[in-house]
């Protein structure tokens, strides 16, 4: 859904470029070659991408900026394809991406925009307030399915996870499921449902006393309840997932947020991204619940 | 131009259009296997008929999508059968004509919705109200999913159904009632079986309908890849094959191994529901060719 909502208001912001007088600037080629920006991909930064496009608005009024979601991977190919000339990414280019680029000419270039904690949440009546990353490890394996083993009640889990085009999925897999082992050929357990949109995982977390999800921290609602994790070093020591502990590390399940350019970024790529690192923006990261790379 | 020309100008164009659509599925039949064949080089056929749906680390079985969407379907249309079948007795035989001019509007214009719509009806009545009825551990099931798609068959077959009892000869009607049976052994005996043909194919129609559906179905199913091999699998998540091109054809790089396997999955739909067409119009020859006999 949301990724319908989007790519409306993508257009909306088009159509309404085209209505406003086009101011080309003779003097600096550079500058009007990039009057115009498409940035693309992960649906964990779409709402930052969004705000950051909004507030620019006020310092380059000239530069359009069209922001879209549609997944991690939807940005990368984009950014291959050369259809797009910023792509947000929850996760790490992978190497066969990077091949696929610099097969198309290309020198991605990446740039650490925030950071953002991934919150495990389960319904506010469930009795299970934290869990050691391995006991997490396990029921997103298919290992633990009743939550009497965690501590809960006698109820059967309901694993969902977002779909597999999902960097937070990746992520997830790769520092939750296989534990950070690079080895691990462990996958999530094959009765995990798959579910297109933050908004299904948050709902049937909601109505559902078994469901156990996960999220980026900016989309939780306080319709659901966060559950305290520990790491594998320092397994009593349960943290919940917020700004301050994603800063001072205690909290696990937390990644940076990219942004990856075809080339070095030159023009009005390289300003935007300059001003996207500077202390007002960085700002915005904290309002929308993410967690900002400087203190602002 | 004589009136002669503008003869043939519009021929011409009333050809091409007649054409056209012969031309069309051929150039989407060789696209969907140049596109889609080569994945029988990248994947061994042996891997692709497993059980394992897992793209993002290598596992292209696609069993458990092809019977999810044949369980879906199946039951899908288990439903919209005496549905839809006895609608269209009821439109045809009983209904007086002012309620047939407030009913068969109203059937079209449940064609008309979106299925978005109806997808999201489902999340939020048939997702809580499944789980509660039958005591599940989630709502988002084969069955929701097939629920919501029997709402989309039921006017297809409603329609083709009622035009195939319209075709009825009254004097069928009039030699059953002259021989003294009541209305119901009329429509039992007399006017379903003499429109058996045109009944059929509205269920044909709309297992086609149902097959090829896709948004409607990723929103309640709970995509989740699991083999429904069980008797009561149809009261567990599964995942479709449309859901998957959906959700992953975004995401997939041209040309990689994903890509090829999510167009096979496509020739595989496109087999289906073409053997689904035939099957229709292989079940209406020979009804009249054994009709055309009895008649000469």
């Amino acid at each position: 859904m949301k990724k319908w909502f989007f790519f409306v208001l993508a257009l909306s912001l088009l159509l309404t470029s085209c209505n406003a007088p086009t101011t080309v600037e003779g003097d600096s080629p550079a500058a009007s070659s990039n009057a115009y920006i498409t940035d693309m991909g992960s649906d964990t930064i779409v709402n930052l991408a969004l705000a950051w496009a909004e507030a620019y608005q006020q310092v380059q009024p000239d530069l359009r900026i069209s922001v879209t979601g549609g997944g991690s991977g939807v940005g990368i190919t984009a950014l291959i394809n050369k259809t797009a000339d910023i792509a947000n990414a929850s996760r790490q280019i992978t190497s066969a991406e990077m091949d696929a680029a610099k097969k198309a000419g290309l020198n991605p270039q990446e740039i650490v925009i925030a950071r953002d904690a991934i919150a495990v949440i389960v319904n506010p009546n469930n009795p299970v307030d934290q869990l050691t990353l391995e006991q997490l490890s396990g029921i997103y394996r298919g290992e633990i399915n009743n939550w009497e083993e965690v501590g809960g009640d006698d109820r059967p889990i309901v694993r969902l996870s977002r779909e597999t085009n999902s960097g937070t999925h990746v992520y997830f897999l790769e520092s939750v499921v296989r534990l950070g082992n690079s080895k691990d050929t462990a996958i999530f357990s094959r009765d995990t449902l798959l579910l297109p949109s933050s908004e299904g995982i948050i709902s049937e977390v909601r109505d559902n006393l078994n469901a156990i999800g996960y999220d980026g921290l900016g989309y939780v609602t306080s319709e659901v309840k966060k559950v305290a994790i520990s790491s594998l070093d320092t397994p009593d020591n349960y943290v919940l997932p917020s700004a301050a502990t994603v800063i001072d590390n205690t909290y696990v399940i937390s990644r940076s947020l990219y942004m990856y350019t075809p080339n070095v970024p030159t023009g009005g790529v390289k300003t935007y991204i300059d001003w996207i690192l500077s202390p007002p923006a960085q700002q915005i990261v904290q309002n929308l619940g993410f967690v900002p790379i400087t203190s602002p | 131009m004589s009136k002669q020309q503008g003869n043939l100008v519009i021929t011409g164009i009333i050809k091409i259009a007649g054409y056209s659509s012969i031309v069309f599925v051929t150039l989407i039949l060789i696209f969907l296997l140049r596109e889609g064949l080569p994945a029988l080089g990248s994947v061994p056929i042996s891997q692709l008929f497993s059980t394992i749906w897992y793209p993002i680390q290598g596992y292209f079985g696609i069993l458990p999508l092809i019977l999810g969407t044949l369980l879906v379907t199946l039951v899908a249309i288990l439903i919209a059968l005496p549905f839809g079948v006895c609608t269209a007795v009821y439109l045809s035989e009983i209904a007086p004509k002012w309620v047939k001019a407030v009913l068969k509007p109203v059937i079209e214009i449940l064609a008309g919705i979106p299925s978005v719509v109806l997808g999201f009806i489902g999340i939020l009545v048939f997702v809580p109200f499944i789980r509660t009825f039958f005591n599940l551990p989630t709502g988002l099931t084969g069955l929701t999913g097939a629920i919501l798609l029997a709402l989309i068959a039921i006017p297809t077959v409603v329609s083709i159904a009622e035009d195939a009892l319209n075709t009825v000869p009254d004097s069928y009607r009039q030699a059953a009632l002259a021989l003294g049976v009541t209305r119901w052994q009329t429509i039992w005996g007399v006017t379903l079986p003499a429109a058996k043909t045109g009944v059929l194919t509205a269920v044909m129609l709309g297992v086609g309908r149902a097959l090829g559906e896709t948004m409607a179905v990723m929103m309640v199913t709970g995509n989740a890849p699991v083999m429904p091999t069980r008797l009561n699998s149809i009261l567990m998540p599964l995942r479709t094959m449309t859901a998957t091109i959906a959700s992953e054809m975004g995401e997939v790089a041209t040309g990689s191994t994903h890509y090829q396997v999510l167009f096979f999955i496509g020739i595989v739909l496109f087999l289906l529901s073409l053997a689904i067409n035939v099957a229709a119009s292989w079940v209406s020859m020979r009804q009249r060719q054994r009709s055309e006999r009895i008649l000469s």
